[in-house]
Parts: C-alpha cells; structure tokens; sequence
C-alpha cells in the first residue's frame, strides 16, 4: 500500500480548477483534486466534446439509450438529455429496455428504468426475450444451468437492442459503458485470441454501414460515472445478475481493479493498448453478411443468436458454445511448449497493462543494452509475440507462439502470478532485467524471416 | 447500537464515536441489506483516535455478515470499493491513515456490480 498522503482529512485542499471550494475527489486522468461542482462541468463536458469530436450525432435523429437502470446508463440517460437540451443537439431521445426474464433481478431493475422515464420524462420501449425468441433466461438456465448462460444472454440481449431500435424507428442506438468495462473487454478478448474483436472493441462506434444502428460507447471519457451517479443522487439499480457469478468477466473485472490500485493509470493503458492494436495483413477476418434465418447481420450462414435459439428449440442448448473448429495435431506441440506459452501470456499481458505500443510498428524498450524492439501479430487461431534485439548478432528474434488451446487456461494463472510480481515490471520492461530475461530464452530464439512465414502459414 | 464488550470496563477509558455508515452498490447485502447504520465505535487500544484503518477493521467484525472478502482484501476494501468520508473520497484524505471525529459519514460503495 502506497502511503504517500499525509494524515489527517482535515488538510481540505481546494479544488484545483476553481480554486474555491474544498476538493472531494481525484480525478483518474488527471490526478488532480477537484470539487464537486467542477467534477460535474468536467464530466459532462468530456462527453460533450466526446459527441462533438465524432460527430456522433446530426439534428432531428431518434436516439435510442439502451437503459438497464444500472448506474452508467442511468447517468448516459440523464447527462445525454441534459445536453441535448444545453447545447440544442435537437434530438429525440427515448429509452430501451431489454427484459431477459429473470426474476429478482430485471424486473427489480425494470422498475428503476420505469421511475427514471417520469424523471427524465423520456419515452420508454421495453423488449422481452420471451416475446423475441419464445425463452426467458429463466426458462434458458432452467434448461442449462448456470455455465455459459451469460453467452445466450449477452447474445440475444445485443440482438434484442437492435430489434427495439428498430421497433423506436430510431436512427442511433447508444449504449453506456465505462473505461472498466472497456478495459475488461480488451483483456477478454485478449484471452480468448479474439482478434476480430480486440480491433474493434475500443473503437467509439460500432455497426456497418448498411445497418441504419449504430452503437456508441460513451463512456470513453474516463471519469468514473459511479461518483457521478452517487453525487447526482440518481437513481439507478445495482445488484448483481443472480445467474452471472461464475462468468469469466469477474475475474478480468477483480484483475484491472487490481492493477489500477497499483497503478491508477492502468485501466486508461489497457484501453490505449486495444486500441493500438493492429491486425497484420495476412490475418483472415470474418466478412460481414446477414443471417438467412433472421436477416441480421452476422458474419456467418446462420448468425448466433439463431444458432443458439435453434440449440435450445431443439434440446440441444450446447449447440454454439465454444469453438467449433479444433485444431488436431498439434496437441504434443503444445505439451513440450507449455513453459513458454506462460511466459508468452505473461510478457503479452504485461505489454498490454502497461500500453507498451503493440501496433505492428516497432516500439523500442529500453533496455541495459541497448533497445529492444517488440511486435505483436494476431491471428484468429494463434497469438503470437515477437520481439528482437537489434545488438545481439545482427537481428536475432525472440519468438513465442501461443496456441489458444493453451491460452486460456494459463491465463488465469498468469493474472495472478502477474499481480504479485508487478513490482519487477519496471525492471522487467525498463532495465538490464528485461535484456537478461530474454536473452535466457536463448533456445527459442530463431530467425526472424522463417517464423515470420510461420505465422502466415499458421 | 449497543456494544456488549462495553460493559464492565470504566466508560472513562472506552471513548465512543458517533458514525453514519452507509453501504451501497451492492454492499448493503453483506450487511442486512440495510444501507445506512448509525454505529458508535469504541477507540482501539486506549488510542484517542480512530481512523479508517480501525473503522474497517470495526465494520467486518460488527456489521458485515456474509462474504466478507466482496468487502475487504487484506487490511483495507477491496480495490473496486468506493469510500468517501463526508462526501470527500478517501483518497484525498489520506485512505486508511484518515482521522475519523463525531458525526463523519463514511460511505462505501461497490464498483464491482454491472453499469
């Protein structure tokens, strides 16, 4: 635990903005002591200038805020409609709720949307799984208990926002998210090798260009909403999903939490490292098409939320989960490669915590003897990390492939031998210690062309 | 409410300290989904003082009834747990160094839930 403060509360700095009244919080990006008031001003104006700078919105359109009752889209309500009448966006806006059917816990949250409709007196659209696709997640996990629920959910709730704009006749579609749930996002799919998304997943906007929807993530701005919500005494719901506890996001959701006491700046670099992710030319991605079953759009024959529905009319609810493609062959590989398949996650994830740039461009460390440079590539399949030491022998390349069979169940293990060793990071990445600590891995150090082909073959 | 430990000992020694704690996010299911208490607190060891670090320590042994670890994580909340004491986060105040006197509110919110 860092003790740098000084004791005692009644210090009572003042706000460094104003200079007036005593500060009440830190801001994350800036580490600086700010007051309520300006707190406010400061939060609601990175979200304007967020709207302004992507010109997200144009006069007269019909915004859809998909609204849980939950805190940041409670605050995504509140503060969108108090700007669009501040700065005249002209729009309309109106709320969406998506009902999954589960009992003591949306219809709870429900009754939130429900209050904050009369509060922001905004027009309110609920959409029901049941009515949708004939299931609640009531009836879904009855079926399939508490494994792997949150997939059908997660997927028929993106489907069902889409289908309530579409019934709200809206242009836009926004959804509230934080630099959390970003960060956790980049880190998900970072460990399930999901490249596709990774490059897509910090990006303000989403959808194509012939969906009329589009979807934005507002809370890039990086101030924590939760103050905001808590000062503001809006009123939002915030309970934890009762079939959620075993999902794989808590434990990404307790890793980042980790990291920013550490290092507050954290969370922000996860972000700046997705976004700096690059995908290498010879990557294949999915082509987006529409699903002949439903019309929506989806990247393959049938889109998921089909797949999955058509598995649970059919008694076959794991149908869809999981991968489907396996690759054979390779598992002695694997076997004989698992120490270096640790390190690779470790040193990946470390890169990424620390927004070391993992964009196809070289990013130069420095190290006790001279730079060193690293480059990651992605594939669908496989991962893989690449670093070289431009004074060791000419150009000598440090290699690493990671097998996704093999990633996700280390990951879990890295995180936590990660948090202990963050001390070493510095070290690790800045010092002598980085040099030594690659150069030990001297028996998988070969030639950069041939592995280079090696990916693209891969 | 009433501490039993108070009985016996001389009141001169054990001094009191009127708090407003108020759990949310979440929290207030660790604790008898009840959001605000109103504790009094006894100092530690004889000190004449009561920081946060004491407080903590006060409310898992006192109010926090189930899970304890969604609460805490070594000796202070568990990274993810928002504190303010009176409406100023912790953070300003000095975190478990902070100095508690009568009548502070100390808020404890969860950031763990769902947005």
């Amino acid at each position: 635990m860092n003790e740098r403060m000084e004791e005692g509360k009644r210090v009572g700095r003042l706000c460094c903005l104003c200079n007036q009244r005593r500060a009440s919080l830190k801001r994350p990006k800036t580490l600086q002591n700010i007051c309520r008031e300006c707190f406010y001003t400061v939060f609601e104006d990175e979200i304007h200038q967020v709207i302004i700078n992507n010109k997200l919105f144009t006069p007269g359109e019909r915004i859809a805020i998909g609204a849980s009752g939950g805190k940041d889209s409670t605050v995504l309500a509140y503060v969108l409609s108090k700007l669009n009448r501040l700065h005249n966006y002209g729009l309309h806006l109106f709320l969406l709720s998506v009902d999954e059917g589960i009992t003591g816990y949306r219809d709870d949250s429900l009754e939130t949307v429900h209050r904050n409709q009369i509060q922001y007196g905004l027009p309110l659209q609920i959409v029901s799984y049941k009515d949708l696709y004939g299931w609640t997640m009531d009836d879904i996990v009855n079926l399939i208990g508490f494994k792997n629920n949150c997939t059908f959910c997660g997927v028929f709730r993106r489907q069902a926002l889409d289908r309530g704009a579409t019934l709200l006749k809206a242009d836009k579609l926004v959804t509230g998210h934080n630099a959390d749930d970003i960060a956790e996002t980049v880190l998900l799919n970072l460990l399930r090798g999901d490249i596709a998304r990774l490059s897509r997943c910090t990006s303000i906007t989403t959808g194509e260009d012939d969906g009329f929807v589009l979807h934005f993530s507002l809370f890039q701005s990086l101030t924590p909403s939760l103050t905001y919500a808590y000062f503001k005494k809006l009123d939002y719901f915030s309970t934890e999903c009762i079939y959620s506890p075993n999902a794989y996001r808590g434990f990404a959701r307790e890793f980042i939490k980790d990291l920013e006491r550490m290092r507050p700046k954290a969370i922000l670099d996860i972000i700046k490292s997705g976004e700096n992710f690059r995908i290498s030319n010879s990557t294949k991605m999915p082509e987006q098409g529409t699903c002949q079953r439903c019309g929506y759009i989806s990247s393959q024959k049938w889109c998921k939320a089909c797949v999955l529905l058509d598995g649970l009319n059919r008694g076959l609810p794991k149908l869809g989960i999981g991968r489907s493609r396996a690759s054979v062959g390779s598992k002695k590989t694997i076997e004989s490669k698992q120490f270096k398949d640790e390190e690779a996650c470790e040193l990946l994830l470390l890169f990424v915590a620390r927004n070391v740039s993992l964009a196809a461009s070289e990013h130069h460390i420095r190290s006790g003897s001279g730079s060193v440079s690293v480059i990651v590539y992605g594939d669908q399949d496989k991962l893989a990390l690449m670093t070289y030491h431009p004074d060791l022998a000419g150009l000598v390349t440090l290699y690493i492939l990671v097998s996704l069979r093999f990633w996700r169940a280390c990951c879990l293990s890295v995180l936590a031998r990660l948090l202990t060793k963050w001390n070493e990071i510095d070290d690790l990445i800045n010092g002598q210690e980085a040099f030594t600590r690659f150069r030990k891995k001297n028996h998988v150090l070969e030639s950069f062309s041939s592995k280079l082909s090696f990916v693209k073959n891969g | 409410m009433q501490n039993p430990q108070g009985f016996g000992v001389s009141e001169e020694t054990l001094l009191k300290m009127q708090l407003t704690l108020e759990f949310g996010g979440g929290l207030e299911l660790l604790c008898d989904s009840k959001k605000i208490h109103n504790v009094n607190v006894e100092q530690q060891n004889g000190e004449d003082k009561l920081t946060m670090k004491d407080l903590l320590s006060w409310v898992r042994t006192n109010l926090i009834k189930e899970r304890p670890e969604m609460f805490m994580k070594g000796d202070t909340v568990r990274p993810g747990v928002l504190v303010l004491v009176n409406d100023c986060d912790w953070e300003l105040s000095g975190q478990l160094n902070t100095l508690l006197e009568e009548k502070d509110v100390v808020v404890f919110i969860s950031t763990l839930h769902g947005g």
